[in-house]
């Protein structure tokens, strides 16, 4: 976050270095349009679920029952068990558009910044993670995700945790894509760097303007990971009206950085106060 | 399977029973650890001991069966009325800073009296209603501690979290001279009376940021909550209302208590409260006003039916007793006064549930509504915070004056001397 630097560049002082330790001397993060991202091309979906399938067989849930696959009935919505599924949007007079959900992984999330004990991480290759060591259990990222994807294990009664995609971190880490990824039978999604995903976006809506008319991820939000490719715009496929191009978590940052401000200028005055009606008290006496 | 049921039956018995009997000793203690006399009071104790049995039932049914069971929230709608709670909690607990600070920083004799009930209040506020709800609310309630060392300094609920923390300390210091006149540890008072104007000060610096940050929780939602309340000044109107409401509270609190428990109440104390709410209203109605309007947001009161009439009720709340502040012939009465508090209440409860509840729903495609136990729990918890102030105000010297310093002898009121001589003549 430039503002949040900038703010402490300019701010760097000894009381507020008591404040503020922990943000001083983080290490600057990787740039996040670095990291790893999908393309999702939509023109190619043909609504199979081997994606939704291969993410409950990899996080250790019973797979789809063999007669679910492909069109059909199944919870149709996120939870915690189901990380990915595919959303049949009735799209009217138009075919019905099979749309692929799962976390967005956003460059600067709005779970990450909420959760008040850094339960959630976007790690520097691009995952957004949850370790459900140091969760809570506040159930704020529920709340503030832009894209409603945390889900909760609303029926365990000691220890539940938030059910969401975790971009396979595990796998990518010993090089292998997502196994939603790896289990796409037609291309739907690619696997690579996002910067370069977003470069093939473009050359395919150049090299096919009829095919490719919008592509969804870029800059909602300040931009996320999985990037969505589609011949009909964002609202259509069931996406978020009303995001702001700026990252969610500035919104609230503007408020966060005047914390310093106000406990130096509130305490200044109140010692002012404190000292004209010591000496005025004494006076009277 | 039968085993477990056998089990869960068990914890209920149990917990129902025990509350039955903390219910029975409360209100024995209530009633001067006698039984009930009048029919009136039988009444109150029946009415304390079903809703505590109830609230045995409600608890261990929460933490034997978890959140998903026992309340209608959801994976639409993640945060229910007992947040709610922490969210209304602390806005009147802010009396107790209010209060505070008149009195240590300021210095204004008026409000001395009413100085230990206030805090008190706030302290009550703070420990049952933030602390005691979020034990409820946290599906994780047991790592409740976490936020002391797992540090997140872009959370505004860390910073929340903090404060709470930091500022229950503080409140220990001011409601600490209250226990300690009763079991007369001089030395310790005597310490304790020299950190109170620094400690004080923290107060003051903690309560400004988290009651306006309990108003940024909500700037991350842009897209969910209603523009009737979203707005970036949310934390500067938070932070308003909570003033309103510490103002409100403490005129409440201090009539019920002096008046419940006959105790002589200067009539200035109650206008000069009123006085010092009108123009904090006044500024807080002007921004939502001039906000709404900038924003373009009125159309929504006729978009939204329920959002709508809440929304309508809200303004309604806090600007009716305007007519009462404004006129000084009434507002010179301390009935007046009293009544233009009750509305003001209800108005920023009113506003902040809408903020954390009602104004929510339409963009989260929910129709949350509490379940019994969640209501419950949070009758519960209120009743606590009620009882316990009815056996301090009993038992503790809940309505003497503060000393505040040294030089406030010099110039001390007829009353206050004779507080002070009650008070010496109990340590010898």
């Amino acid at each position: 976050m430039i503002s949040r630097r900038r703010f402490f560049q300019t701010t760097a002082t000894g009381a507020l270095a008591a404040l503020g330790a922990r943000s001083l001397f983080a290490e600057t993060p990787a740039d996040p349009h670095e990291g790893a991202g999908v393309l999702v091309d939509l023109t190619r979906c043909i609504g199979c679920r081997a994606c939704e399938n291969a993410c409950l067989v990899r996080a250790g849930f019973d797979p789809l029952p063999a007669a679910t696959i492909g069109y059909g009935a199944g919870e149709g919505k996120l939870s915690f068990r189901t990380r990915t599924f595919i959303d049949f949007r009735d799209g009217g007079t138009e075919p019905k558009q099979p749309v692929k959900r799962q976390c967005m992984h956003c460059l600067e999330p709005a779970c990450v910044s909420v959760c008040p004990v850094g339960a959630l991480e976007k790690t520097k290759s691009g995952p957004v993670v949850y370790r459900e060591n140091i969760c809570i259990g506040c159930r704020y990222c529920i709340l503030a995700c832009p894209f409603n994807v945390p889900k909760y294990e609303w029926d365990n009664a000691l220890m539940p945790r938030v059910g969401k995609c975790d971009f396979c971190a595990d796998r990518q880490a010993k090089g292998q894509s997502p196994a939603c990824v790896a289990a796409c039978p037609t291309g739907t999604l690619k696997f690579g760097k996002r910067a370069e995903l977003l470069q093939e976006a473009r050359e395919r809506m150049d090299a096919q303007p009829d095919r490719y008319r919008y592509v969804y991820g870029k800059d909602v939000v300040g931009g996320t990971s999985w990037i969505y490719l589609a011949d009909r715009a964002p609202e259509e496929l069931g996406f978020p009206q009303g995001l702001p191009k700026e990252p969610l978590p500035s919104l609230t940052w503007r408020a966060i950085s005047r914390v310093p401000f106000v406990v130096i200028a509130v305490g200044l005055i109140l010692a002012v106060v404190v000292r004209w009606r010591t000496r005025n008290v004494t006076e009277q006496a | 399977m039968n085993e477990i049921n056998w089990i869960l039956a068990a914890f209920r018995i149990i917990g129902v029973l025990v509350m039955m009997s903390a219910a029975v000793f409360a209100c024995w203690l209530l009633s001067g650890r006698q039984s009930p006399k009048r029919t009136s009071e039988v009444f109150g104790w029946l009415f304390l001991i079903v809703l505590w049995a109830l609230g045995g039932y409600a608890l261990t049914s929460r933490y034997a069966l978890g959140l998903g069971a026992v309340t209608h929230l959801s994976d639409q709608f993640p945060w229910g009325i007992w947040k709610g709670l922490v969210i209304c909690g602390i806005a009147f607990a802010a009396g107790g800073f209010l209060t505070a600070c008149m009195v240590y920083i300021f210095r204004i004799r008026t409000f001395y009296p009413i100085l230990r009930p206030v805090v008190l209040t706030a302290y009550l506020g703070y420990i049952l209603s933030a602390t005691g709800s979020l034990l409820v609310d946290l599906g994780r309630y047991h790592q409740i501690w976490r936020p002391i060392f797992y540090w997140q300094d872009q959370s505004v609920l860390f910073e929340i979290s903090w404060c709470i923390i930091l500022y229950s300390c503080v409140l220990t210091v001011e409601f600490a001279p209250i226990l300690l006149d009763k079991l007369g540890w001089n030395r310790v008072s005597r310490v304790i009376h020299a950190i109170t104007v620094p400690f004080v000060i923290c107060g003051v610096i903690l309560s400004t940021l988290h009651q306006s940050s309990l108003g940024s929780l909500f700037l991350i939602v842009p897209n969910k909550l209603l523009p009737l309340w979203y707005t970036p000044l949310l934390p500067i109107l938070f932070f308003l209302s909570a003033l309103i409401s510490g103002f409100a509270m403490a005129i409440f609190v201090s009539a019920l208590s002096f008046w419940i428990f006959r105790h002589p109440l200067e009539p200035r104390v109650l206008t000069s409260l009123a006085k010092g709410m009108t123009p904090v209203l006044l500024v807080y109605l002007f921004l939502r006003v001039a906000d709404l309007t900038a924003r373009n947001a009125w159309v929504y009161v006729f978009r939204y039916p329920l959002q709508g009439t809440t929304f309508t009720a809200e303004m309604l709340l806090l600007t009716l007793p305007l007519f009462v502040l404004l006129k000084t012939r009434w507002s010179g009465r301390r009935r007046w006064a009293f009544a233009a508090a009750i509305p003001v209440i209800a108005g920023v409860i009113l506003n902040r549930l809408n903020v954390a509840w009602i104004g929510l729903l339409p963009a989260m495609h929910s129709n949350y509504f509490p379940s019994w136990i969640e209501i419950t729990v949070v009758l519960n918890l209120v009743s606590y915070g009620v009882v316990i102030f009815g056996i301090a105000a009993r038992y503790l010297p809940l309505f003497e004056h503060p000393d505040i310093g040294g030089h406030s002898h010099a110039s001390t009121t007829g009353e206050h001397e004779k507080a002070i001589v009650q008070l010496e003549a109990r340590h010898v």
